[in-house]
């Protein structure tokens, strides 16, 4: 809400239209958050898939050339292409991906400052600053809340998927707690069957499944011995929960094979490509939140043979996702969000022990956001010449986050339920943070 | 009123010998308690009485010694110690099966495992020890528990020493802390020694206590993530004022060190905070549930559920001068622990009394560690902090991990604490889907089963001879032998059509790792 309305002076329309709109209608105007807010916007977007580029990628050699700013800065990628959006170019390695620039906007001037990385992925997954004793959850823990369980999700598959392995860094649920983990899946999506831990056993027919459930039943000896016990009663509820999904059809998501082998070709046969196909295949679905946790982007050494062999798979999986959600109509209803937890130092590390390495850089660096509503063929804010501070436009994660969850429905500014009685909001307060806010260019 | 309350107690313990049992639930209790009841006891059952609830039966010796190896090791006993165990016929085994647990390197490992959740011992965000001083600090811990450091200089230790958190590893409980303004730390020290939570006192009581945590500072140093953690060199002009958490405010001298002063109030033989936060915090690590819940939430307004309790066991710490092995061996030894986990009678505030024994959810920890026991397998952790490099050999066993920030989808799925906090809420033994999934149908699990040395042996030694083979499967996976119903529905499973006798084991293994026996203490 920029432009006509100041912090305090809201008309009597605003007013009215809140409390038509909102469900707990005028009690809401209590609330001084809320006060210094439009309304929620309608949800479009219903998913998100993040790919989450563990380690920190380069800008300059993805989404951010500078071809100019010389040797010293780019190496041997200083050739960068068109796309398909006039003046917007992007790394040479990126060929597919130059073909749907109109599906995606770039932000060259993400922000935050932070060159470790615990600390700079807290910023990047939460939004929120580290150091207030708490521990705020990642977007995707917060959609699982907001989306999930709580509010009428019924699906056997958890909302909140991360594929393959945890990232480890931080508790992803913070202080909502551990219903809000994400479902890891392990196994890996490149082989065939893709062994999701739990949901798919290798070699077990159902026959053997079933028989052997019997089995643990007849063997329930202290289970019998204690029947009123509420834990021992939560168990047997998770098991049948359990065998829903094991002896059912949902656990049949994760069989790729279902797919064509054209299909599964045009997204690439690494571990991404086949993580982007299952994302799909999730969203589809309905779960509202998958993470491709995308590992190998820390880049201090070999940092350019690294992007010769990772940026193609890169480019294949990323593009064959956006069209594949766009031929089915999903493209609309779900958010891509690529980005790392910072960029890398854009002046190239030379000297040993790196030779030719890059370092942690979070001054400036770049995401990608795509679908949900977001418009494509955009650029927001600049770098300067030689990527290493933003030159306009700066984008904090949380301008970013709180974008991500206008378009998902969730209001950035309200209240963030949570059973340790905590008086907190779903991102830090928009009026006073520290960049010019939403992306509104992008809606 | 003490007197009365004594004779009451006196009275209820004689009850305790002569009421007829209920029904004895085999395999799991026993007619009649082996073991005296002693001061715990009496204390207990007069407050159950008060309460009208009765005490569960005496578990049996199988229940007992799994319960105790668990509780006080965190490690399954092997069957041979089981046998040895079963068939020991002196009057006095169990006290001696204490004794022998007390002065195992596990109980260090488990225990410091323990105490790193509540000091907070994490390399990475939001605590940000960084490795090599997760290691001195998990070092010191583990040093301090297993020669029983008496329990006030360990406190004091952590409180008032100087210099590099590489050298002098006390330092690190002011670094392990998110935040590091007065205020901050003076909730750190509430909470871990004092039991309480300041964010519930007026701000006039947080500041006062503050002050005594003001002159820290923190300096790096030219070696990678060194810091001296010390008093600020600089002396103020004037005595600085600062108020104890009992009211009583003192004038500190510039030369004096405000911690020392402030360790000197706490660990002072009836500060009302210390002893009492320490004991009930022993209780229920012990007992699954403090006598003050939560127990790290001590004030006026949240009662000790047993008052007498609580305050035997706080005078007992005091006496035999703050030593911690002391309380748990009054507690391992009581009748009131080694009663069954089967309540007598529905009251639902059978747990809340001490009325039996509260199964609940082996830890993350603990439970990983005893599949691979089962395994023969380690888990190769890793530490995602690239400097230093941690190695951890493959068999490492998961309770004696230093880092709370080791990667394992594993801990992080069965409700490992984060140690952001030092809550002790932050451990999470709740059943989850996702943890159902994982054990009943894994590729992790079924590995583990089908390339476990150690059944391999077990199937050669019982070839032939299926009821052995179930025998001793029992023995060591339930740490007891089967019972009747038990044997003939495994013996009649191994008959299933189109089963071989190899997946006949594997599935009799992979029900009872699934068996509510096998996952919960009990």
């Amino acid at each position: 809400m920029n432009g006509s309305f100041g912090k305090d002076a809201i008309t009597r329309r605003a007013l009215l239209q809140r409390g038509l709109l909102g469900a707990a209608g005028l009690a809401l105007l209590g609330q001084p958050a809320l006060r210094a807010q439009a309304p929620a916007k309608k949800a479009q977007a219903k998913a998100v898939i993040q790919i989450w580029m563990w380690g920190g990628p380069s800008h300059l050699d993805t989404f951010d050339p500078k071809p100019e700013a010389g040797h010293d800065y780019c190496g041997p990628l200083n050739k960068p292409i068109p796309t398909n959006v006039d003046g917007i170019r992007i790394c040479e390695l990126l060929p597919l991906l130059a073909q749907q620039a109109d599906k995606y906007a770039i932000i060259r001037s993400m922000t935050h400052g932070i060159n470790a990385h615990e600390t700079a992925s807290y910023m990047v997954q939460t939004g929120h600053k580290p150091g207030d004793g708490l521990v705020y959850p990642s977007v995707g823990a917060v959609v699982s809340a907001f989306k999930g369980y709580d509010h009428g999700y019924q699906g056997l598959i958890p909302p909140y998927i991360v594929l393959e392995e945890s990232q480890g860094r931080f508790s992803e649920a913070g202080f909502l707690g551990p219903r809000y983990m994400p479902f890891c899946t392990g196994g890996d999506p490149a082989k065939q069957p893709f062994a999701v831990e739990g949901v798919v056993a290798e070699g077990i027919s159902e026959e053997r499944q079933r028989e052997r459930r019997e089995l643990l039943h007849g063997l329930d000896t202290l289970g019998k011995a204690l029947p009123a016990n509420p834990r021992l009663a939560q168990l047997d509820q998770c098991e049948a929960k359990a065998y829903d999904l094991i002896l059912g059809d949902s656990g049949k998501l994760f069989d790729l094979s279902q797919e064509s082998a054209e299909m599964r070709d045009q997204y690439g046969k690494s571990t991404f490509g086949q993580s982007c196909l299952m994302a799909r295949r999730l969203v589809e679905h309905g779960v509202p939140y998958v993470t491709i946790n995308y590992k190998g982007w820390d880049t201090h050494k070999q940092h350019f043979e690294t992007m010769r062999r990772k940026l193609p798979e890169m480019d294949k999986g990323i593009s064959t996702l956006l069209q594949d959600l766009t031929s089915r109509g999903l493209l609309d209803s779900t958010v891509i969000w690529w980005g790392g937890e910072f960029g890398r130092t854009p002046k190239v590390q030379w000297e040993a022990p790196w030779n030719g390495g890059r370092g942690h850089f979070g001054n400036c660096f770049c995401a990608m956001l795509a679908g949900g509503g977001f418009k494509g063929g955009r650029v927001v804010g600049a770098s300067d010449e030689t990527g290493e501070a933003v030159a306009e436009r700066p984008v904090y994660p949380q301008d970013l986050i709180g974008s991500i969850y206008e378009r998902l429905g969730i209001d950035p500014d309200g209240p963030l339920p949570n059973s340790r009685g905590l008086d907190v909001q779903v991102m830090p307060a928009s009026d006073n943070g520290p960049g010019q806010g939403r992306l509104s260019e992008l809606v | 009123m003490r007197t009365l309350a004594a004779v009451l107690a006196l009275c209820a313990a004689f009850l305790w010998t002569l009421t007829a049992p209920a029904a004895v639930h085999a395999p799991y209790e026993m007619a009649q308690s082996p073991v005296p009841a002693n001061g715990v006891d009496t204390r207990v059952l007069a407050n159950l009485q008060q309460h009208g609830l009765e005490p569960a039966n005496p578990c049996s010796d199988a229940v007992f010694i799994r319960r105790a190896y668990l509780d006080v090791i965190g490690t399954l006993p092997m069957p041979m110690e089981v046998r040895f165990f079963l068939q020991d016929n002196r009057p006095d085994k169990r006290a001696v099966l204490v004794d022998g647990l007390l002065a195992r390197d596990e109980f260090a490992d488990y225990w410091s495992m323990k105490w790193c959740d509540a000091l907070r011992v994490k390399a990475e965000f939001p605590i940000n020890l960084w490795p090599n001083a997760v290691q001195a600090y998990h070092r010191w811990i583990h040093d301090a528990l297993r020669s029983n450091m008496p329990y006030d200089q360990f406190a004091r230790a952590l409180l008032t020493s100087s210099g590099s958190n590489f050298r002098v590893a006390p330092v690190n409980f002011y670094r392990a802390i998110q935040g590091r303004k007065p205020a901050d730390i003076a909730g750190a020290v509430a909470l871990t020694f004092m039991g309480t939570r300041i964010d519930k006192w007026s701000e006039e009581k947080r500041n006062g206590m503050a002050a005594f945590f003001s002159r820290i500072v923190y300096k790096k140093t030219d070696e990678w993530k060194e810091e001296i953690v010390c008093l600020d060199p600089k002396l103020p002009d004037a005595p600085c004022p600062a108020t104890l958490p009992d009211g009583v405010t003192l004038q500190i001298a510039p030369d004096q060190d405000p911690r020392a002063v402030f360790a000197a109030w706490l660990l002072s033989k009836d500060n009302p905070w210390f002893a009492k936060a320490a004991v009930n915090r022993v209780w229920c690590w012990l007992m699954g549930r403090g006598i003050v819940h939560e127990p790290d939430d001590i004030r006026p307004d949240n009662p000790p559920v047993d008052p007498e309790l609580l305050a035997y066991l706080e005078r007992e710490l005091v006496l035999s001068g703050c030593d911690l092995r002391h309380i748990y061996k009054l507690i391992l030894n009581s009748r009131t622990y080694q009663q069954s986990f089967i309540p007598r009678g529905d009251s639902p505030d059978a747990e809340t009394y001490f009325a039996c024994y509260p199964v609940r959810r082996m830890e993350a920890e603990v439970l990983i560690d005893a599949l691979d026991g089962i395994g023969g397998t380690g888990e190769s952790y890793s530490s995602a902090i690239p400097e230093p490099l941690a190695f951890i050999p493959d068999d490492q066993r998961t309770i004696t991990l230093a880092d709370g920030s080791t990667t394992s989808a594993f801990l992080e799925m069965f409700g490992r604490p984060t140690r952001d906090t030092g809550l002790e809420s932050e451990r999470n033994n709740q059943s989850t889907d996702a943890q159902r999934l994982y054990l009943l149908n894994s590729t992790a699990i079924q590995k583990k089963i089908e390339n476990s040395q150690r059944l391999r042996g077990l199937m050669q030694g019982g070839k032939g001879r299926p009821p052995e083979l179930v025998r001793r499967v029992y023995m060591n996976l339930l740490s007891r032998p089967p019972t009747k119903d038990e044997m003939e529905s495994a013996l009649a499973y191994a008959k299933t059509q189109g089963l071989l006798p190899r997946q006949a084991v594997a599935d009799l293994v992979w029900a009872l790792i699934n068996s509510k026996e096998f996952l919960y203490r009990h």
